[in-house]
This record gives structure tokens, sequence and C-alpha cells, in this order.
């Protein structure tokens, strides 16, 4: 007889991979990379396309320069390639994209020692990065080369958010037919692949649900145009996207729900009353950071058992 | 509140087919330890001619259970043998006869008290024949003044994929299971006694309801196909909704949960004597051509039941239970217990692919105890009792359920199971 093999229970697993996982969210970001190839043409795709190499590249090199098991075949530094190139102008440099992904991967990812170890979103934190360094050029949104569907004279030069005066029509924010970044414009693009991430059950809808609706209640109540104020800046694209990222938002539901109501309240407060026009970004990365004291405590309740959330130090004291 | 579950394949390939019985071995090897207890100490010795039935290992220990032969033969040596939970015992090994003859002692028990009925499923041998092993007339013995029973909870949940041997019982120990759950409830004077099937198990909620109808106080219910089902505190809280407090037992919530199987045997006992022998187990896997239930005497090696299952090629797996919460052995020598309700035997193994954990809460969402898998590896990781224990550590039931979800493929449950020995090996360090 041949030789039985040890291991530990369980015997069988489940088909899902983490590989799987991030082709999947791949998958759901194509429609959004297809819609900003239409809205701001090739040069668009490019710049997708190479950040998505970089990022690849970076996390290629930095294993191998530190000996480390390579990982690149999990497919995340993919993902975190695309989501960035998404997150940019389509002029912006392809010297500064490169910046910001070797920021994203080496600094952001692998330096908290990798996949799911990083406390904060690496194409959240390069954006803000390159934001703060390149600010110009990270403002300078071209307009779309396809033209107003509803007042086919009208120039969209500025983004709704930083010039308000130069309104598109709903129909044309729906589209992506307005300057912004890449991948955030096309609200249809991105409902498409936000719900198939939803049905395939790899993200929780609590999140941009509690995202979304904190923004358009804060907009009501301030008397804002609430479709404008979720169809404009990077909310959609960042609640459906990035703030359902594993790695750095909550595990539980409850705590999910904390952390899309916070970054709602978190953009809102920005986009009315700070000086950046666009919160979102910094509402996620805020919320990423405050993410392992929500998971401390916010926690399923044990069966049978009381959840115990006085730190031990404080009860000590207590007593 | 609904309890987290998940959905796995059910591949229960064996559940239309009558059970058969196994070919006498020539040899069988009965362990004095048949489950989690105290272990038995031997009565016969290495020479001595054993019957069937014959009571050949016992102890005056309460947490254990009298070990009886399941042949007649000679006993030709005493072993060892590495149980399930880890541990080395003692085994007598016995040569058959082809002449099987029941022992003398063997005579239905005479009941006339609550006692008598305890006494008699204590000599049956009797545990818990769902994979547990918990000896039968320990949970009969409460003490009826402080602690009130309302419900026998008779478990046919069988909600691991492949084994079908509690299925087949339901099937064809149909009224034996019924008149178990009777007997059980007239002697510790019990109200009702629900039996609990998993909604994969058509035939056997018709037939067994069909039967209950005609009793009083006896009812089938039928659970949604969720693992894990059938563990204790999940199937209590399924069929009455209540919540077993942790570190107490079924009866602090007035109920006492019974394999199917068990229930068949007490009835069984009752009427012919015959104490716990032989048993129903499933034999499946990729590698079996024909899975079947056959039913084993105790000690039976698992070569003598892979022989009997007609494999296409050797296996590189061989697992005792099921696939979620079965042990993987590397002896074909290893003997059957009276808790093995399963072997399986796969081919062509292919390695899970590990990466790091991805924090993408699935195992959280998985745990029906609320636990947080992920959180508990990474405190085991840091050695951080005081964590393990604030999470809840010792809840874990090793039901493999956020093992089985996590697409990183990190182990867990066992990680788990590591954490709760180190937790008790740092505080024996303390004492
Ligand atoms: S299921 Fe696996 S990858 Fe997901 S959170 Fe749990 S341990 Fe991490
Ligand atoms: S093995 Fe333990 S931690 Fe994992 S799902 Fe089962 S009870 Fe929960």
């Amino acid at each position: 007889m041949s030789q039985l093999l040890i291991e530990p229970s369980p015997h069988i697993r489940c088909t899902l991979t983490t590989q799987k996982v991030m082709l999947n969210v791949l998958i759901a970001l194509l429609p959004a990379v297809i819609a900003g190839t239409w809205l701001f043409g090739l040069r668009a795709l490019v710049l997708v396309v190479l950040c998505a190499t970089f990022c690849v590249l970076s996390e290629w090199l930095f294993n191998k320069i530190t000996k480390r098991k390579q990982t690149i075949s999990d497919l995340s530094a993919v993902v975190t390639g695309v989501l960035l190139g998404l997150n940019l102008p389509p002029s912006l440099p392809i010297y500064m994209a490169a910046i910001g992904c070797f920021a994203a991967i080496v600094v952001v990812k692998q330096f908290f020692g990798g996949i799911g170890q990083n406390f904060a979103n690496p194409a959240i934190t390069a954006r803000i990065v390159l934001m703060l360094s390149f600010g110009r050029y990270m403002t300078t949104w071209s307009a779309p080369i396809v033209g107003s569907l509803t007042s086919p004279d009208a120039v969209s030069s500025a983004t709704p958010l930083a010039a308000p005066d130069v309104m598109p029509s709903y129909l044309d924010m729906f589209l992506g037919i307005r300057a912004g970044c890449i991948g955030e414009t096309c609200i249809a693009a991105l409902l498409l692949g936000g719900l198939y991430l939803i049905v395939r059950g790899l993200i929780d809808p609590v999140t941009p649900v509690a995202f979304i609706g904190t923004v358009a209640l804060c907009a009501l109540v301030g008397g804002h145009d609430v479709p404008m104020q979720l169809m404009s800046g990077g909310l959609v694209l960042g609640a459906f996207f990035m703030a359902t990222d594993y790695s750095t938002t909550p595990l539980t539901r409850r705590g999910k729900l904390i952390f899309g109501v916070g970054c709602g309240l978190i953009t809102s407060a920005i986009r009315f009353f700070g000086v950046y026009p666009e919160g979102v970004s910094f509402s996620i990365l805020i919320m990423n950071i405050i993410t392992p004291l929500i998971d401390r405590y916010v926690r399923p309740q044990p069966f049978g058992a009381k959840v115990k959330k006085t730190p031990r130090k404080n009860r000590e004291a207590v007593q | 509140m609904k309890l987290n579950s998940i959905k796995i394949p059910h591949l229960k390939k064996s559940a239309s087919l009558r059970t058969v019985d196994i070919k006498l071995p020539e040899k069988v090897i009965i362990a004095m330890s048949q489950h989690g207890g105290v272990p038995c100490k031997p009565l016969v010795s290495v020479g001595d001619e054993v019957k069937t039935g014959q009571l050949i290992g016992d102890t005056d220990a309460v947490m254990s259970a009298p070990i009886h032969s399941s042949v007649t033969g000679k006993v030709t040596g005493v072993t060892t043998v590495l149980n399930v939970f880890g541990n080395v015992h003692e085994a007598l090994v016995i040569e058959t006869v082809p002449n099987q003859v029941l022992s003398d002692e063997i005579a239905p028990p005479v009941i006339n008290s609550r006692q008598d009925f305890i006494a008699a499923v204590r000599k049956s041998g009797s545990v818990g024949l769902g994979g547990a092993g918990f000896p039968t007339h320990i949970k009969f013995s409460y003490d009826p003044g402080s602690v009130k029973i309302d419900t026998l909870i008779i478990n046919g949940a069988e909600c691991e994929p492949y084994i079908t041997s509690d299925h087949r019982a339901m099937l064809e120990e149909s009224e034996k299971i019924i008149d178990g759950a009777k007997q059980i409830k007239k002697y510790l004077d019990i109200d009702r006694a629900v039996i609990a099937i998993e909604s994969n198990k058509p035939d056997a909620i018709e037939k067994l309801s069909g039967l209950a109808a005609g009793e009083t106080g006896i009812s089938v219910v039928s659970l949604p196909p969720a693992y894990p089902q059938g563990a204790e505190k999940v199937i209590i809280h399924s069929v009455t909704g209540r919540v077993v407090k942790k570190g107490e037992l079924p009866s602090s919530v007035g109920c006492i949960v019974l394999n199917c199987s068990t229930a068949a045997f007490i009835s069984d006992y009752l009427r012919t004597g015959i104490p716990l022998i032989k048993r129903r187990i499933t034999v499946d896997g990729n590698v079996v051509n024909k899975p079947k239930n056959l039913i084993v005497p105790i000690g039976t090696r698992a070569c003598d039941i892979i022989t009997a299952a007609d494999v296409r090629t050797a296996p590189d797996r061989a697992i005792v239970g099921g696939p979620m919460m079965g042990i993987t052995f590397y002896d074909e020598e290893m003997p059957t217990t009276k808790t093995t309700n399963s072997l399986l035997l796969f081919a062509e193994t292919k390695k899970p692919h590990h990466t790091a954990c991805i924090r993408c809460g699935r195992c959280v969402r998985a745990c029906s105890m609320g636990l947080m898998p992920t959180e508990l590896e990474r405190a085991f990781e840091l050695k951080d009792v005081e964590r393990l224990k604030k999470l809840d550590v010792d809840l874990c039931m090793n039901c493999g359920a956020c093992s089985y979800v996590c697409p990183a493929k990190r182990n867990l449950s066992e990680k788990n199971q590591l954490a709760k020995m180190y937790i008790r090996e740092q505080a024996s360090l303390k004492r």
C-alpha cells in the first residue's frame, strides 16, 4: 500500500481561492476600464495597464530583493494597479503614475507585510501621495473625448465639484461624460461592476449602501443637489471598490456599517466645509486607520457567551 | 437569532443502498479506550478464549463505558493503538474462529426503575455513535431533583458529506429508533422526544414521521441542511431555540441530545441484552468503486474494510469520520472503534494553495459559534493567551467550517485546537 498522508481537518475545501477573488475584482473593474477608454481615449487605457504592470513589477522586485516567496500570482498587485490607474486623471505623466505604484505596493503594502497585512488602502494612499506631491497634475482633468449627449456644445472641462456653475446633466453624469479621473466618472459602469461583486458574494452591500446613503442624507440636509453629489467625485468608485477592500476595512457586518457611515460623514464634511473639493479618498484613509479599533470592539456575539469588550488593563484598574 | 452556517456538497452516494454485513475478519483489535473518557482495564489475558458479547474490559471510573468482545475467538496478543484523540492505548488482539457464538452472559436487562435503566445502559457499553463517543449513561445520570429535562433530541442531522450510516439506520431501524426514544422518555420521565433530521433525507423524515404519528410525545422535525447542523449546541438551538451557555451542558437548557443510531442500539439492547459490539459504517471516497454501508464488528482493522470496499487504486489519504471533522490515519492496521461512523479513502489529493489571510471575513460569517477565526489565528501566532481567551477560543468545536470557506486556505480550525492546547499547557505550567 502507498504512503498515507496526514493532514489537519477539514479535508475538503471550497473552490474559492485568493487568486479567484482578485480575478473577480478585476472582472468587476472591467466595465470601468472600458468606459474610461471610451471617455478619455487610448491614453487612459495605456495609463491603467501601465499602472498594473508597475505594481506587479514593484511587488516582484520587492519580493526578489528581500528574498521573500513570490506573491504576484495572487493578482492583488494587478488589482491595486488597475484601481490606482482608475483613480488618476487621464493626462497624468507616466513617471508620476510609476511613483504612485511604487508607493502603493512597496511603501503601503509590502512594508507592512504584504497582502492582507496593510492597514491603509494602497491605491487610495498612493492617490493621496500623488495629490500632495503633484497637486497641479492630479487636479488637471482633461475633458472627455465623447461629447455631451444632452447639450452637445458644452465643454465640460472642470469637474462639477470644483466648478459648480458648469453643471453637466444627470444623464451625462451617469454615463461619465464629464471631466474627472479615468475610472470614477462612468457611474453606470461602476454600478455594473459593484453589482457583480455583490451578486458573487464577494463584497457586502452594506458598505457602499451606508457610504453613499450617508452622503445622500448629508447632501439632503445641507440643501445640496443630491443626485449630483452622489454621481460626482470618486464616491461611487470609492464606495464600491475601495471602501470594500478586505484588508483595510472591518471584518464584521456591523463594523462595515460603521465604516460606511464614517466614510460618508467625513466625505460630506470635507465636501461641504473643507478646502478640498473631494473627500472620498481622505475619508476612506481615515476610516482605514480606525479599522483595527472597530474590529477590536465590534465583534459578533459569541454563542452563549458575553462579548468581552473591556480591555484587560482597564478592567484590572477598575477592580 | 439565526446561527451562521455554510453550504457544503452532500456527496451522499451510499444513501440508497442497503447495509451489508462485512465478512468475519480474521482478527480484530479492540482498544481499551473507545471514547474520550477513562480507558478500561482488560479482564482477559493472552491465550483466553472469548465469546461474542463477553465483557473484556471495564473500569470503576464513572466517565467510561465497558468493552465487550465483538467476536468469538482467542486473545492472541496485547498491543497498543493510537486513538483518534491522539492518545496511545492498550488493545487486545483477538483471532476469530469460524463458529461464532454468543456469550452466556447475555440476557435482556431487568428494569424496574430509573436507576436500573441507567445501570443497564452503562452495562451495554453504549457511547454516542455519532462520532464524539460520550458515554450514554453519563448523559442520563443527571439528578432529576435539580435538573429538569423536557426534551430528548434524537440527532439524525448527519450533516457531514459522504456519511450515510445514520441515514441508513433511520431507514433500516426506524422502529428501533422510535422504540429507543420511547424507552428513554419513559424511564427518564422526559416530556417529549424530537427526532431532528436534515431535509436532504426526505425518505427518513417520511418513514419516521409515519411511525411517530402513532406515538404520544414523539415528533419529527426537518432541519435545513446547513453545516454544522448536527453539532450538539447547534441542533439544540435549531430544535428549541435555546442557547447552551459557554461551559455548560445541554441539560442546563433541559435537553439531552442522542444520536439516532444510539437510540436504535438502546432499543436493541433492552430487548436482547447484546451489548455494543458492532456498528454501521459508511465506506466512500474517490477511490471506492461502490460506496456503501457495512456492519462491522468493533475492532475491525481498516485494511479489512478497505478490502471490502473494492478500491480502484491505493488511497493516498484515509479518513476516519467525515471529511469536515474526521481524522487522517497512516496505519492500515488501525482498528475501528465504537465511534467510527465512516471510513473515507481518497487518491490524487491536491494540496490547497495557501496565501496570507486577505481578511475577507468569510470565516467570521461561517462560524456558528460567533467566533472570529482569523483574529484567533493571529492571536495564536502571537501566543497571546489573554486575547485568545477574550475571543472565546474554547467555544470552538473544530467543525472546520471556517477553514472550508477560507479562500486563503488557512488551517483556521486546526489553529484553534492548537491554541486550546497551548492555553492548557500554559495553565499547567503556572501551577
Ligand atoms: S476566511 Fe481566510 S482569508 Fe478570509 S478572513 Fe478568514 S482567514 Fe482571512
Ligand atoms: S472550527 Fe471553530 S472557529 Fe471554525 S467555524 Fe467551527 S466553531 Fe467556528
